[in-house]
């Protein structure tokens, strides 16, 4: 399982990847796998205005639906159009083609209280 | 109650299933995956462990009667070594289960019933069996084990197993005592997943030999073993029916499109009076299938809307790895029912288009 450094990660297993003002938001390896193949993702409109932890996408494996919460707040300047036609890239890269929106933050605190790599891999593991 | 466990459950653990419990038993959702597993059964063939099933064995010369007595179609009418799939309804026409009955003979019947209704079924029939002096029943349930192995290479697999020619079996149909890997087994060509293939009865104790005898056969084949996820997808392509979902205690015969398994020149069965005059009024509800042409999926619960206005619910849905597209079945008013009618599912409070198909939505 992998859990790439330069993010952040929250509680309910998103993570989110901070470059300048811009913010690029997926789940996580542990959160793909634990839903199982994905089918479906209903994703943000560009322009919308996502709550920190509040649902901003959902995520339909065969089994179940998931909401995806967004890490921080903001607004979506993008979402990820290949997942439309190609859900899986959530399971095969979820920290990289997988990924689901971007957003424009709204307050760069709103990261302060999230989980880096290491924090959020004991996280993981204590759930075991 | 703790979960229980099948015989085969230490072979779960050993080839890294995810577990769930499901009803009260510990069983595999999924090996490597659902939407992998599925296809391996509609294009090769996939082992799975159902030995969570029920079997109650009815016998005695008052065998026929006793059990047309608690089931809506007509065991009388079917052949020995044949299986006949009938609902068992309460006496308001509702269902208690479905079953496969297996007819050794006019005194002999296997009953497989579903692993939910285990304890409900047996008490319900024992006390429609009871004052009968001329049949007895037994739940044979803890003592069998129960193998599905499906798909288009499962005969070519299973051939190299038992010493029977599996051409015999017909659809349907069973042969008891055959040796499968040395062990004997009664095996009919039936299944719930769309295909053809075989279902396995043998003693709990011989459960893992015979899994790994089979999975060793289909290696070359492309044998994989199959979770319940899976076995739920293809159960839905295939139109079948899973009892609490799409059938239970508030849904008739009639209404879930059963009407074939109600054999109601039959003199007497539990239902039957309720079902004869819901025939004659006509149902207020019927099951039909459908197709999302919106994306999204459908899952059970979700509402149905035609407009404004609430026409039923969903009863099952998914994703169809086979399709590609998303499917469910739902009861809705019968004049929403037509092969063609257009209707929303509700997914999250936003009304997803979707339109009626025949069922099922896959035959091979």
């Amino acid at each position: 399982m992998e859990f790439p450094e330069k993010l952040k990660y929250t509680k309910e297993h998103e993570w989110i990847k901070v470059e300048g003002g811009t913010a690029t938001v997926g789940i996580t390896d542990y959160a793909q796998d634990a839903l199982g193949d994905v089918v479906y993702v209903e994703l943000p409109k560009k322009g919308a205005a996502v709550e920190q932890s509040k649902g901003a996408a959902v995520v339909e494996s065969v089994k179940s639906a998931s909401d995806v919460y967004a890490p921080a707040s903001g607004a979506v300047t993008e979402a990820n159009g290949r997942l439309e036609t190609n859900p899986e890239l959530v399971n095969k890269s979820p920290y990289g083609d997988g990924w689901m929106f971007k957003l424009k933050l709204k307050n760069p605190s709103d990261l302060e209280g999230l989980m880096s790599a290491g924090e959020y891999r004991k996280y993981v593991e204590g759930k075991k | 109650m703790a979960a229980r466990k099948t015989s085969l459950y230490g072979v779960h653990e050993r080839l890294g299933a995810r577990i769930i419990d499901f009803h009260g038993w510990m069983m595999p959702v999924q090996y490597k995956g659902v939407v992998e597993e599925h296809l391996c059964v509609r294009e090769k063939a996939g082992l799975f462990d159902v030995s969570h099933m029920g079997e109650f064995m009815v016998s005695g010369p008052g065998a026929t009667e006793a059990v047309n007595r608690v089931v809506t179609n007509d065991v009388s009418r079917i052949a020995d070594g044949q299986c006949l799939y009938t609902p068992m309804c309460y006496e308001n026409g509702t269902i208690v289960d479905d079953l496969i009955v297996y007819r050794h003979d006019s005194g002999r019947y296997m009953l497989v019933v579903n692993a939910s209704n285990i304890e409900k079924d047996y008490g319900w029939i024992k006390s429609k069996m009871a004052g009968d002096g001329d049949v007895s029943l037994k739940d044979a349930s803890d003592d069998t084990a129960m193998l599905a192995l499906q798909g288009p290479k499962a005969e070519a697999i299973l051939r190299k197993a038992v010493n029977i020619k599996l051409k015999e079996i017909g659809r349907f149909r069973f042969k008891d005592e055959v040796m499968v890997c040395g062990v004997k087994a009664l095996v009919s060509r039936t299944g719930y997943t769309g295909e053809d293939g075989f279902e396995l009865y043998v003693d709990s104790g011989d459960a893992v030999g015979v899994w790994d005898s089979i999975m060793d056969a289909g290696k070359k084949q492309g044998l994989q073993p199959i979770g319940l996820g899976a076995r739920d997808t293809l159960r839905l392509e295939a139109g079948l029916m899973l009892y609490g979902n799409d059938i239970d205690d508030t849904t008739t015969p009639l209404e879930a499109g059963l009407g074939w398994t109600v054999k109601r020149d039959k003199k007497e069965f539990t239902g039957r009076d309720a079902l004869l005059r819901q025939k004659a009024a006509g149902v207020g509800k019927r099951l039909v299938g459908f197709e999302l042409v919106d994306r999204g999926v459908p899952r059970h619960g979700y509402e149905i809307r035609s407009g404004s206005e609430s026409v039923g619910r969903v009863t099952s849905g998914t994703y169809s790895p086979t399709l590609r597209r998303s499917i469910g079945m739902g009861y809705v008013k019968p004049e929403c029912g037509e092969v063609g009618t257009a209707f929303d599912v509700v997914i999250r409070d936003t009304p997803h288009k979707a339109k009626v198909v025949a069922l099922p939505f896959y035959r091979r």
